[in-house]
């Protein structure tokens, strides 16, 4: 296991291992060369273009698409009837429901897609959909999922045999209901909150689309896609499109952001590779921003009821019953045992007695998704969740929030600690990391400060979060998505002249594994990053594996990039003594090479030992020629990064504007192999947290209109927004993990909502007497708020 | 109609339709795709180029509305293999993940820099408030503007 004593220092320019290096990747982007999906050209390729319904809730009476045929740039125009015809009408979905790739009987969410046109050229393609005419008998629509189980609702699902209301997947429970009943019985305080994670959207800055190439004379499909998973992608188009899977062939070049949003197959997707079928030429098809804010993976659009009690100055239960929304098909992505994902990791940090979770989902008439945008499985949700119910017991047992998290914090020498709804968290020191924040915070002087403020009629508030995370799905005896273990494969071939290539299934969308994946090779094995090369996002030239999201790129694939390459060492260690004429347990290793226990001087180098491997000497008895190895890693446990986070807020007292003025986040995410991208990726995922808390929304009005389908009305934080983030770190490795690395990509977007959100109560909560707002705090929602009208978002 | 517009000093014309956008015009053209498109409604700014030197959204541009003028893109920063100093701030201070909002925040930055070689923090986080970046948080991309500019003052001291 890795060691903090182990690492560089963090200013280290150069290191041959981990440390502060500066990006691989950069060189393309920096000058605009990056390869982007529509920045792909083939020969002969068309256009796709989606036509979508206007109506959250319509039978279809009729499609003519006589007009669009008509035009003389049009190729082709794909409606149900056609993919009937190809088995193609209806796709599975990652949580084992069905979804229509294009609407036959009748549409079910505002955006769905309904039709699809080919065409010579882009502007052509979308001049075509005005042109399919549509007969369209509106429907009273579900969009409150409160109301979703009325007697009266409409049925939105009544493809489904069987299915007689709009309930999406049953109750599901975690944690022990009698035992939780018993702990909240003997407390001394209990506090109830309702409580809304709205509908938000990843929006990653690329939109979805896909070019799809079929070759009939071959039967070889060649897709260009970004996104997330592409192995499993290629295995899901096997099954749907009936295609031997060899034949298949997914490329993810370089992509503009995905956090969630790229993890989903689309119709879009389909409908481009049953046109290139068809057709026999490429079909290119990329959506528009409404299109992705309104038909591609939501996230979040949880309802919770909420209690919380404690006993004797310390946390000791909570009880939670969840309505999730899941719009019009259930496409959340989560592993299969998981119909709520990680939820019930709901008891966050603390030592609780007892804990019960309810989650039941139902249909609405809204896009379909629950995607963790940038967040491992519904964690998000949780955390915010049992952050604000922990600041609203402080407030109601009237102790300052820190010092109620520190008397019920996991002790460390708990750990491994099994939570009271089955998670057996790795490793922490909650109260040591809650410390550096505050002293990086300066608390006692920011309580003073708000003190002197509030008597001078200033709203200051300050928010306290600390999370833990359970990342880096997971080990194949819990956990699958559609069937297949969440493992990763890694293959590393070290060259003759000892320059290596290491291929990943992890896809990056940004975070930089071309970098870290290198680091990895370079600590294990001594090869400098700059000469090994990271190859990732071809499913005909890296092993299978899962992918990336939930933050499982480094706990999972970089596990598995450590452990190829220690095989390798293993390997050149024969090598080596056969070279040094030695037995291999003489040998001890340094980075980069292999020497003689007792007399140092002696030793091979790992490029040497790499040129050995390929020569016409003879090998070790037993060993075949060449360096390299290949494995798949499958994670024992997950790994669970934590943090502390504290947001400072200033309210206008006029506008009700809230301004975060000060964020302080310290993660524990264990050991950093790259402590410059760990700290760009908690920046990133704290400006996303402050755009779900103050202005990120997806809301629909009472027919299911979508009001927030462009960046005009669904608000994404600029920099004018973002204070500048003050970082804090704690290093406890992860005892698992074979570099002691957790995880960080999600952490900052999961920890920062309830901070913010706890400050702009904190804010309120003596002068105006708030004890709770829902996101996004926006000027209009806070002003209710301060009148005594606080409203659930719509 | 025929178009001609100047792009990274060279002419380049085009029959096109009267309808397209500028941004769709530099990107059909061989080797310019570092312009990117985001959000059709202004918002995003990976479309941004400069027009006379001054950043323009050229996903609401027409480019027929160019015509006799100078567009510059995010190729033309790199002269005889020397970078700009915005790039290289970029690389060196971590400014950049997906790489997509990359372009249109150089560009923006290139012409901040060129009005006020010495931004405040807050006036190169206003200058760029017209362009979202997903991934950064902003404020690696303000450190990379700053590195730029102390850069350039440096480089014209010596």
């Amino acid at each position: 296991m890795a060691t903090t004593e182990n690492l560089p220092s963090a200013t280290t320019e150069r290191p041959i291992g981990f440390g502060r290096l500066k990006r691989k990747e950069d060189a393309r982007f920096i000058r605009g060369q990056g390869t982007y999906l529509d920045d792909i050209r083939l020969p002969g390729m068309v256009y796709g273009a989606v036509l979508r319904s206007p109506y959250a809730h319509a039978k279809i009476l009729s499609i003519d698409t006589s007009r669009a045929l008509a035009h003389p740039k049009v190729a082709a125009v794909v409606t149900a009837k056609d993919l009937e015809t190809l088995g193609l009408a209806w796709m599975p979905t990652i949580s084992y429901d069905t979804q229509a790739v294009l609407a036959g009987d009748k549409v079910r969410f505002q955006g769905q897609e309904v039709a699809f046109v080919v065409a010579t050229d882009e502007y052509s393609a979308n001049d075509a959909l005005q042109l399919i005419d549509v007969d369209y008998e509106p429907l009273p629509a579900v969009v409150n999922a409160r109301k979703a189980l009325d007697p009266d609702a409409p049925l939105i699902r009544d493809d489904k045999i069987g299915q007689i209301d709009n309930v999406a997947s049953p109750t599901w429970e975690a944690g022990d209901e009698e035992a939780t009943n018993r702990v909240f019985a003997e407390a001394d305080t209990i506090v109830k909150r309702d409580i809304i994670y709205p509908r938000c959207h990843p929006a990653p800055l690329e939109t979805c689309g896909m070019i799809a190439d079929f070759n009939p004379r071959t039967g070889q499909l060649n897709i260009y896609n970004g996104n997330q998973a592409p192995h499993v992608h290629r295995t899901v188009y096997a099954h749907v499109a009936g295609l031997a899977e060899h034949m298949i062939r997914i490329r993810c070049q370089d992509i503009g952001g995905g956090f969630g949003n790229k993890v989903p197959v689309y119709p879009g997707y389909v409908c481009a590779i049953a046109a290139s079928i068809v057709a026999g030429v490429p079909v290119k098809w990329i959506e528009n921003r409404s299109e992705n804010l309104m038909s591609t993976g939501f996230a979040r659009d949880y309802i919770m009821k909420a209690e919380m009690c404690a006993k004797d100055g310390k946390i000791t239960g909570l009880r939670v019953d969840t309505l999730a929304d899941h719009g019009a098909f259930d496409s959340t992505a989560q592993p299969t045992k998981f119909p709520a994902g990680f939820f019930h990791i709901v008891c966050g940090s603390y030592d609780l007695q007892a804990s019960h979770v309810k989650v039941k989902a139902v249909y609405t008439n809204k896009a379909p998704g629950g995607v963790a945008y940038r967040c491992s499985f519904r964690i998000t949700e949780a955390v915010y969740l049992v952050e604000r119910m922990t600041e609203a017991l402080a407030m109601e047992m009237k102790v300052d929030p820190i010092d109620l998290r520190m008397r019920s914090f996991i002790a460390p020498e708990q750990f491994p600690y099994e939570t009271t709804t089955g998670w057996t968290y790795d490793s922490g020191n909650y109260a040591k990391t809650m410390r550096v924040a505050m002293d990086i915070a300066g608390y006692e002087d920011l309580r003073r400060e708000q003190l002197q403020k509030r008597a001078r009629g200033e709203l200051m508030g300050i928010g306290i979060s600390f999370f833990t995370e359970g990342v880096g799905a997971g080990p194949r005896k819990h956990m699958d998505i559609l069937g297949m273990s969440m493992n990763d494969g890694a293959d590393l071939r070290v060259h003759p002249s000892g320059k290596a290539v290491v291929s990943i299934s992890a896809q990056t969308q940004g975070q930089g594994h071309e970098t870290t994946f290198a680091q990895i090779v370079a600590e294990e094995l001594g090869i400098p990053p700059e000469d090994v090369q990271v190859r990732h996002g071809d499913t005909d030239k890296s092993p299978y594996g899962l992918g990336t999201y939930g933050s499982r790129s480094t706990p999972v694939s970089g596990a598995a990039v450590a452990v190829v390459s220690r095989k390798v060492r293993d390997k050149a260690r024969l090598i080596a003594a056969q070279m040094l004429e030695t037995r291999p347990e003489d040998l001890a290793w340094e980075k980069g090479r292999w020497y003689v226990k007792g007399d140092p001087e002696k030793g091979a180098m790992i490029e040497d030992i790499a040129t050995r491997a390929y020569s016409g000497e003879e090998m070790p008895p037993g060993l075949e020629g060449g360096l390299d190895a290949q494995v798949i890693y499958d994670p024992p446990n997950l790994t669970y990064p934590y943090g502390a986070y504290i947001a400072v807020v200033d309210i206008d007292p006029d506008t009700a504007q809230v301004t975060v003025r000060r964020f302080i986040a310290v993660d524990d995410c264990g050991v950093r192999i790259n402590p410059m991208i760990v700290d760009g990726q908690i920046h990133g995922g704290l400006a996303e947290g402050v755009g779900i808390a103050l202005m990120e929304l997806i809301s629909f009005d009472e027919e299911g209109n979508c009001l927030n389908s462009s960046f005009m009305d669904y608000l994404i934080p600029t920099a004018l927004e973002c204070p500048e983030f003050e970082l804090g770190e704690t290093v406890t490795p992860c005892p698992h993990h074979p570099l002691g690395a957790k995880g960080v990509g999600e952490s900052p977007n999961v920890g920062s909502p309830p901070a913010i959100v706890n400050a702009v109560i904190d804010a309120l909560h003596e002068t105006h007497g708030v004890e709770h707002l829902d996101m996004p705090c926006t000027p209009a929602r806070v002003w209710a708020a301060m009148q005594g009208r606080p409203e659930p978002p719509q | 109609m025929k178009v001609e517009i100047n792009i990274n000093g060279e002419p380049v014309q085009r029959e096109i339709e009267a309808r397209q956008l500028l941004v769709h015009f530099i990107r059909e053209t061989p080797g310019l795709t570092g312009t990117h498109w985001g959000c059709d409604t202004s918002n995003c700014g990976a479309c941004v180029v400069l027009m006379d030197g001054k950043p323009i959204k050229s996903c609401t541009t027409l480019a027929a509305m160019c015509e006799g003028h100078e567009i510059s893109t995010v190729e033309s920063l790199e002269v005889d293999g020397q970078l700009d100093p915005v790039q290289q701030g970029f690389h060196e201070k971590h400014a950049l993940h997906c790489g997509f909002c990359t372009p249109g925040m150089l560009m923006t930055s290139r012409a901040l820099l060129n009005e006020n070689p010495n931004p405040t923090d807050l006036e190169i986080r206003t200058a760029i408030s017209g362009a979202i970046c997903r991934c950064t948080g902003y404020q690696n991309i303000v450190s990379a503007v700053r590195w730029a500019a102390e850069h350039e003052a440096a480089t014209q001291e010596a």
